[in-house]
């Protein structure tokens, strides 16, 4: 299954090898990783998708927690949250079918951000599928694209409740609770609902 | 200067902030941590820290290779349970640690390697012997700091001997640049107090947990404990054992764990997995419950984990929450200190009537007894577990016994029985050959009134035979037992189990030991028929210094019970039933 492991980190050298070597001794490939400032001083947040079994969700968080650097995980797994990601995509583009774009553009709501004469760049926001929605539509149309960048996902849970707000409470995220007595039997309630 | 006004005018610093060199930080912090003893190399990139060593109480062991200065760090931590220090250069220096480092990683030993590396400004130029120490050593340590300035040296070094003492222990390294050690700072020992120590936030022991573990105890009609390193670690030797007393529960122990639980304990089983008596792994098959303490399911434990205990319910009571669920499913897991977590259970475990299982195990126990070569008359042929045999009952089981990797190291487990914790020293969990001679020399260090024995084969003796040197140099009593079939023994055994005998490679040639010995200075003896045995233990034991034991055995014996790799536990190889005694063409 897709795991979401969200996490705040030291902000110092070599801190994302460590998160990364854990991930490569396990031969698990990292799907999409984002790392930026949170809102907590000094600690970078970051977002790492990966596949793997459902039980290697505890051991990795685990294992995560066992890091030096790592102050704070949280496996997001099916919890209810909203899930970002950013794309910039330069297509090549002339004054004749400029138009068929700008209305695929909007269709999207992405926002074109610089244009010449031959090519333009489009910035689009959303989930994973919509991304991969443009992507598609614009190579069915013919459209070369030059240059794609993506992000990689952003993800925050939803609600007023943040996992180290929970903690603090004396709660556990959602899931952990029963991970210890009953394993197998721990099964994650709630469905992400995306409101746009 | 007396050793005296040294460690006063070293103390001085710790109370007062003064400014240092770095190299003289690096020393001072350490005698702060309570550091008496460190084992190392010196090189270019570390010699500002070896130029100021002088001015501290502390006592240098200048080892034969880097791998050494890590195996006797890690001895002494074991023998002792403070925290084993190793120093070696930049480049081959830091790279020869790796093995020892990665020893005690497996074996969660606390210990902290202290690396020079080159000049700030020219790392990752590939500057004369630099490499990328914190790179290499990354996954087989706890954490590592480079450091590479001198003000940041003392609250690195601290940093690092919390986090190898603290939670599941382990390895930290500190990589100090060469500029770092030679630059001055202000020292403040006291402000270089790290953060307090943040227990692992998935620890979680909750009542419902401890009460479902009493009530599962209860209610249980065949249960076993199984006692790992963690009990040791955790110091809970007091709290395993009324567990085991008030409740009428046997006990089986790891490799590991050999030391924490009386040997001479009526509900001692021995040690279990691949080489463990048939009694214990028949046991632990047959249990209703599994009482997993300080220990973590590994495969030489369990065999294949499909068909491990399928009729058993587990209680995983460990430290680390990463081992839970990891080899095999924990029905309760209490994840927290070992010691803390009995004295919560004990209160709520009342008297049990364990008599009819202690009896069916005990039958099993009979049947054994037959098979054992210890029980067979003496036909003046040397096997190692006589050896084995006749130095646990010489030595009084009273000995600090470092044994290397092999088949010696499983005999050692069988026929020596450790009656306390801290008695057996032996690598189990990376199963680094080549151990035993510097892990004991790092243990004498630490036990400076223990008997302490060496047991190695010759294979393994001779990967680090440079220690010897070291030995003497140090002017220490150390006793070696060299196990000696010319072979390389626990390899020869698979290829004869699962190979078709193809001795592939196994076969060794040795210098003769007692002459190498000889060349160190060291006494030295060979024994050839168990008659000899004891009056050769016993001359190794009265004479001053080190003595070297040749013991020349059965070269084609092998250790059993075994489970080959990936069988059930109950699919053991058994000893042979025929007369393993008997003459065959090969023998002297």
């Amino acid at each position: 299954m897709l795991h979401t492991f969200v996490a705040y980190v030291e902000d110092l050298p070599g801190v994302l090898t460590r998160v990364a070597s854990l991930f490569r001794r396990l031969n698990i490939n990292i799907n999409s990783l984002t790392v930026g400032r949170s809102e907590r001083e000094g600690l970078s947040r970051l977002t790492l998708v990966c596949e793997a079994s459902a039980e290697a969700g505890h051991r990795i968080r685990a294992s995560l927690f066992k890091l030096e650097n790592v102050v704070d995980v949280d496996d997001i797994a099916q919890a209810p949250a909203v899930t970002r990601e950013l794309a910039l995509i330069k297509v090549a583009a002339s004054a004749q079918n400029r138009s068929q774009i700008f209305d695929l553009v909007d269709v999207f709501r992405a926002r074109i951000v610089d244009l010449t004469s031959e090519s333009l760049m489009i910035e689009l926001t959303g989930v994973e599928s919509k991304i991969e929605g443009l992507i598609e539509i614009l190579r069915e149309a013919d459209t070369k694209i030059l240059e794609l960048c993506r992000s990689g996902k952003m993800t925050m849970r939803r609600g007023h409740h943040t996992s180290s707000v929970l903690k603090a409470m004396g709660a556990q995220p959602e899931g952990d609770a029963e991970e210890y007595d009953a394993p197998g039997k721990a099964t994650r309630k709630g469905k992400a609902i995306e409101l746009e | 200067m007396g050793s005296e006004a040294k460690s006063q005018a070293s103390n001085a610093h710790l109370t007062t902030p003064t400014r240092l060199t770095g190299a003289e930080i690096l020393w001072a912090t350490l005698v702060g941590e309570g550091v008496t003893d460190v084992f190392g190399y010196p090189g270019g990139a570390i010699l500002p820290a070896y130029d100021a060593l002088r001015k501290f109480p502390i006592r240098h062991v200048l080892v034969r290779h880097e791998q050494g200065a890590a195996h006797m760090a890690d001895g002494y931590a074991r023998a002792s349970g403070k925290v084993g220090v190793a120093v070696a250069t930049s480049g081959p220096g830091a790279t020869n640690l790796v093995t020892g480092i990665a020893t005690a990683m497996l074996d969660s030993i606390p210990m902290v390697c202290i690396t020079g590396n080159v000049s700030s400004k020219v790392l990752g130029t590939d500057a004369f012997q630099e490499v990328d120490i914190t790179g290499v050593t990354l996954p087989v340590t706890k954490h590592n700091f480079l450091v590479s300035r001198a003000e940041d040296l003392a609250a690195a070094l601290r940093h690092a001997f919390q986090i190898a003492r603290s939670g599941r222990p382990g390895p930290v390294l500190v990589d100090i640049t060469k500029d770092a050690q030679q630059a001055t700072a202000i020292f403040d020992f006291e402000a270089a107090k790290p953060r307090p120590y943040r227990p692992h936030p998935m620890l979680s022991v909750k009542e419902s947990g401890l009460e479902q573990a009493a009530q599962l105890i209860r209610e249980a009609k065949r249960p076993v404990i199984l006692a790992g390193h963690g009990v040791i670690e955790s110091c809970a030797m007091e709290q395993v054992r009324t567990l085991a007393e008030r409740a009428e529960i046997p006990v089986g122990l790891t490799l590991l764990g050999l030391g924490g639980f009386p040997a001479s304990h009526p509900l001692n089983l021995g040690m279990m997995g691949m080489h463990g008596e048939a009694w214990v792994n028949h046991a632990i098959q047959e249990a209703d419950l599994l009482i997993a303490c300080g220990m973590r399911f590994d495969d030489r434990v369990t065999g294949s984990t499909s068909t491990y205990a399928l009729k058993a319910k587990k209680i995983h009571i460990e430290v680390d929450p990463a081992e839970i669920n990891k080899n095999i499913k924990a029905d309760v897991a209490l994840v927290g200190d070992l010691a803390e977590v009995l004295e919560q259970l004990l209160p709520r475990i009342s008297g049990r009537d364990g008599s009819a299982w202690l009896k069916t195990i005990a039958s099993m126990k009979g049947e054994v007894a037959v098979r054992d070569i210890k029980n067979l008359p003496d036909s003046g042929h040397l096997y190692a577990a006589h050896v084995m045999h006749d130095l646990w009952r010489i030595t009084g089981g009273d000995a600090i016994v470092v044994t290397d990797v092999g088949q010696h190291q499983m005999w050692e487990a069988q026929y020596f029985h450790h009656e306390k914790p801290r008695t057996l020293i032996t690598s189990g969990g990376l199963g680094t050959m080549g151990f035993a001679l510097p892990a004991a020399i790092g243990a004498k260090m630490a036990c400076r009134d223990k008997e302490v024995w060496v047991i190695a084969g010759d294979g393994g003796f001779q990967m680090t035979a440079a220690e010897l040197a070291t030995i003497v140099q140090e002017k220490i009593k150390i006793n070696i037992a060299i196990i000696n079939n010319g072979y390389l023994g626990m390899v020869r055994q698979w290829q004869e189990f699962f190979y078709e005998r193809n001795y592939e490679a196994t076969p060794l040639v040795s210098p003769d030991f007692v002459k190498l010995a000889d060349a160190h200075g060291i006494a030295a003896r060979a024994v050839h028929t168990r008659g000899e045995v004891e009056d050769a233990v016993n001359e190794a034991r009265s004479t001053p210094g080190p003595f070297l034991l040749n013991f020349m055995v059965e070269k084609e014996d092998s250790v059993y019970p075994m489970i080959p790799a990936g069988n059930a536990l109950h699919e053991m190889i058994r000893r042979p039933g025929r007369d393993p005694l008997e003459e065959r063409a090969d023998d002297r």
